[in-house]
């Protein structure tokens, strides 16, 4: 039972951070223009270095 | 109109360019064509190479363009007239009907909704140790104490998160004094957490804290469904309104042109028509000659002559030669602007239509507040204590919670949609299928309804090929409807470049010393009997040929009528145009009753008068002329060329050459119904069965869970039979 100490708040964490992930690509306007990100990466002269 | 279509006269984007707040401008376009990657590429590198352009993005998604820059000396036609030049159609949007181009209320929802998800299956995970454990009896009241405070500390707060779009509409309705399905929820969530807490605190056996967050969950997939459809009718109601944000060229004292908004032309100003443009206002004619193109507003297909003096309705088409125009009504109370006023009235009228999904929600609150009362006074008169009686109200409040119900109609309506929408239908309001599959009579327009809306050759074989070749290559430079015609026929193909069009008459031109001239019979040469439609073609002197033509019906006009009447629709055509071309078009399509000569005004009269009688009316139709009548009628529909006024007025829109589009709106709006009543029906026997067993207080967390989630998913799978044939 000791182990659920260390368990839970992991669970809970990673459960938290994918949330968190998925609101930010929201709030990213991410879903806006699927269609056109999807088309952006075959774009050649789009690609700038990182 | 097809003809009519590519030469619209682009709006002056100038108009409707924005300024923001730090000094930059933003013009919004929408973009018709672009479709590939190749499209994106060319489009946002072309705009972005214009000097001074910052910002350059389209949205391959909805077709939407924005493009940015600060200096205020750019010229926004230039951005138009790049994206025109790489070949694709651009629309200057209205400024103020596109604001809201990101949609933020459905960016909420979806937060809403994964809350609630992820916490849903957090809470879970916590809970179901518990169940096993108390089946098994392998756990302590300690951990499970324990494991219910965990449960709580989730799901409270994200219940309380995620509930926030119930909570705020259920208090709008209670303000007001009404009752909506939010209330019974809102009540639901807020009991079960309440008593849920309680129960921790005492230590109890059983919680209901996943149900919160479940309910919420599932509630929120049938409300961010809806709302998606919504939001995809209004962008394509909002993109045909700004469709018909047209400008005119007004003539300034000191002889120079200026393009205003329609809205600003004042009476007695001065405008320049050229070829090709719409009348943008009423008026009288004060200079030039032409032929016009009124069938949007009266339904007849002939090119009529324009002279001086010659009035001039907004929304028809100059074809051949220059004008000036004096306006006699500006924008406000044009003939278009009484259609308009029409067009409104009916479609208030219209509003009272009450949604299935409001009906079976009228019903749905009392009988599930009933319930759950009865329940907590009958286990108090049972003598069971104030424990039980509530716990067992909240059981029925949470096992009746219409997930089921509140996914009935969007999952349906989305498929549906969804499904019209491949084969070339664009449904632009939900409740436009439920209406659609109750009437019982369809009136049809003739023009571009029934026909074609546009003159096709019809004596191909007395014609050698030689001739049409000839004739096509002098076609190709006239916008006259009967030219386009030929051209069309012929295919593309090289045209005579230094063409002259003779307004009035028709189009002519010297190749190699040889006069070649199209167009009436007495200025080419020939005798003609004039009984039909007909255009003259002479080469130097050569015999003259004869072209006649006539407004064909679609392929497929005579078969989609006998299928509708098959299902029993009454039947008719109401036509602005002459009797012998609507007897003639009603015949051949097998309609015995028809009108003929209808003004806009006779035709939303008649569309009245049967509404009166209880019939449940379908108009179909494409000129200005029908726009009252169509949004008088139950429901409309316009197909995809038809004038952006009708496009507007009608709840569905079809593109493509087949009439039996209709017939398939129909098919597909009544498979739709019946799968929200069977859904509505399951809805009702799922609660039959476990509302007894809630009142009884049987319900325990896992069962609630699983019946809960179990009705959510066969509604679906239910909407998803749609998509089979």
């Amino acid at each position: 039972m000791e182990t659920l100490i260390f368990l839970i708040p992991i669970a809970f964490g990673v459960a938290a951070l994918a949330l968190v992930a998925f609101i930010w690509t929201v709030k990213n306007k991410q879903y806006e223009d699927p269609k056109g990100d999807a088309s952006r990466i075959l774009l050649e002269d789009d690609d700038k270095p990182l | 109109m097809d003809i009519a279509a590519p030469e619209r006269s682009a709006a002056d984007p100038k108009a409707f360019v924005r300024k923001g707040d730090k000094g930059e401008y933003n013009l919004e376009l929408l973009v018709k064509g672009a479709k590939c990657v190749n499209c994106l590429g060319k489009i946002e590198r072309g705009v972005s190479e214009i000097p001074g352009i910052e910002e350059a993005r389209l949205n391959l998604s909805t077709g939407r363009f924005i493009a940015g820059w600060h200096d205020k000396n750019l010229d926004p036609a230039k951005i138009v007239q790049k994206i025109i030049d790489l070949g694709y159609g651009a629309i200057p949007f209205q400024s103020d009907i596109a604001q809201s181009v990101s949609d933020t209320e459905a960016k909420k929802l979806l937060i809403y909704m994964t809350v609630a998800g992820a916490s849903m299956m957090f809470v879970m995970m916590l809970v179901e140790p518990v169940w096993l454990a108390g089946i098994f009896g392998e756990m302590g009241p300690g951990t499970r104490t324990f494991f219910h405070w965990l449960a709580a500390m989730i799901a409270i707060p994200a219940g309380a998160y995620a509930g926030i779009p119930f909570f705020s509409s259920a208090w709008k309705n209670l303000k007001k004094g009404h009752a909506n399905m939010d209330v019974p929820i809102s009540l639901a969530l807020i009991l079960t957490a309440a008593l849920s807490l309680w129960a921790t605190i005492n230590f109890r056996e059983h919680t209901f804290f996943e149900a919160i967050v479940m309910l919420e969950f599932f509630l929120l997939i049938g409300r961010y469904l809806d709302h998606k459809l919504r939001q995809k009718s209004r962008i394509a109601a909002q993109e045909l309104l700004a469709l018909q944000a047209v400008t005119a060229n007004v003539i300034q004292g000191n002889g120079t042109i200026k393009s205003v908004k329609v809205s600003d032309v004042k009476e007695g100003e001065i405008i320049e028509i050229l070829p090709g443009d719409r009348i943008p206002v009423d008026g009288v004619v004060i200079q030039g000659v032409s032929q016009g193109d009124f069938s949007l507003i009266t339904g007849e297909t002939q090119a009529i002559d324009i002279g001086i003096d010659s009035h001039l309705r907004a929304g028809s088409l100059n074809l051949t030669g220059k004008l000036l125009m004096k306006a006699t009504k500006v924008a406000d109370d044009s003939f278009l602007a009484q259609i308009a006023r029409l067009v409104e009235a009916g479609e208030q009228s219209k509003s009272v239509y009450v949604r299935l999904a409001d009906k079976a929600a009228q019903l749905y609150v009392p009988v599930v507040h009933g319930a759950a009362l009865l329940t907590f006074v009958g286990w108090l008169i049972a003598g069971r204590g104030f424990e039980t009686a509530i716990w067992n109200a909240c059981a029925v409040l949470i096992i009746t919670c219409p997930c089921a119900l509140g996914l009935a109609v969007p999952a349906v309506q989305v498929v549906a949609s969804g499904r019209l929408f491949k084969n070339g239908v664009l449904v632009k309001s939900g409740d436009a299928l439920e209406r659609l599959a109750s009437i019982d009579y369809i009136v049809f327009d003739k023009t571009g309804v029934l026909t074609r809306g546009q003159p096709n050759l019809i004596n191909r074989n007395e014609i050698s090929d030689e001739n049409l070749v000839a004739a096509a290559m002098l076609a190709r430079a006239s916008r006259h409807p009967l030219a386009r015609a030929i051209a069309r026929l012929a295919g593309p193909g090289p045209s005579i470049k230094d063409a002259q069009e003779v307004p009035g008459y028709g189009v002519e031109a010297d190749v190699d010393g040889v006069k070649i001239r199209m167009g009436r019979a007495e200025w080419v040469g020939a005798q003609s009997d004039n009984s039909e439609t007909e255009m003259w073609y002479r080469k130097g002197d050569e015999a003259a040929v004869r072209f006649a033509f006539s407004d064909t019906l679609r392929d497929d006009t005579v078969a989609t009528i006998v299928k509708l009447k098959k299902l029993g629709m009454g039947i008719e055509v109401l036509s602005g145009d002459k009797l012998g071309a609507v007897e003639a078009a009603a015949k051949a399509a097998g309609i015995e009753k028809f009108t003929a000569g209808a003004s806009p005004f006779d035709k939303a009269a008649r569309l009245d008068e049967l509404n009166a009688q209880g019939r449940k009316t379908l108009m179909v139709g494409d000129g200005l002329n029908d726009a009252p009548a169509l949004a008088k009628a139950l429901v409309s529909i316009a197909p995809g060329a038809a004038a952006d006024a009708s496009q507007s007025a009608s709840d569905m829109v079809f593109s493509g050459e087949n009439l039996n589009s209709v017939y398939e709106s129909i098919m597909v709006s009544r498979m739709a119904k019946s799968r929200v009543l069977e859904n509505f029906w399951f809805s009702a026997f799922y609660n039959l069965i476990t509302v007894p067993i809630a009142i009884f207080g049987f319900v325990t967390p896992p069962i609630a869970a699983f019946a809960m989630s179990m009705s959510s998913v066969i509604v679906s799978l239910n909407a998803l039979r749609l998509y089979k044939k």
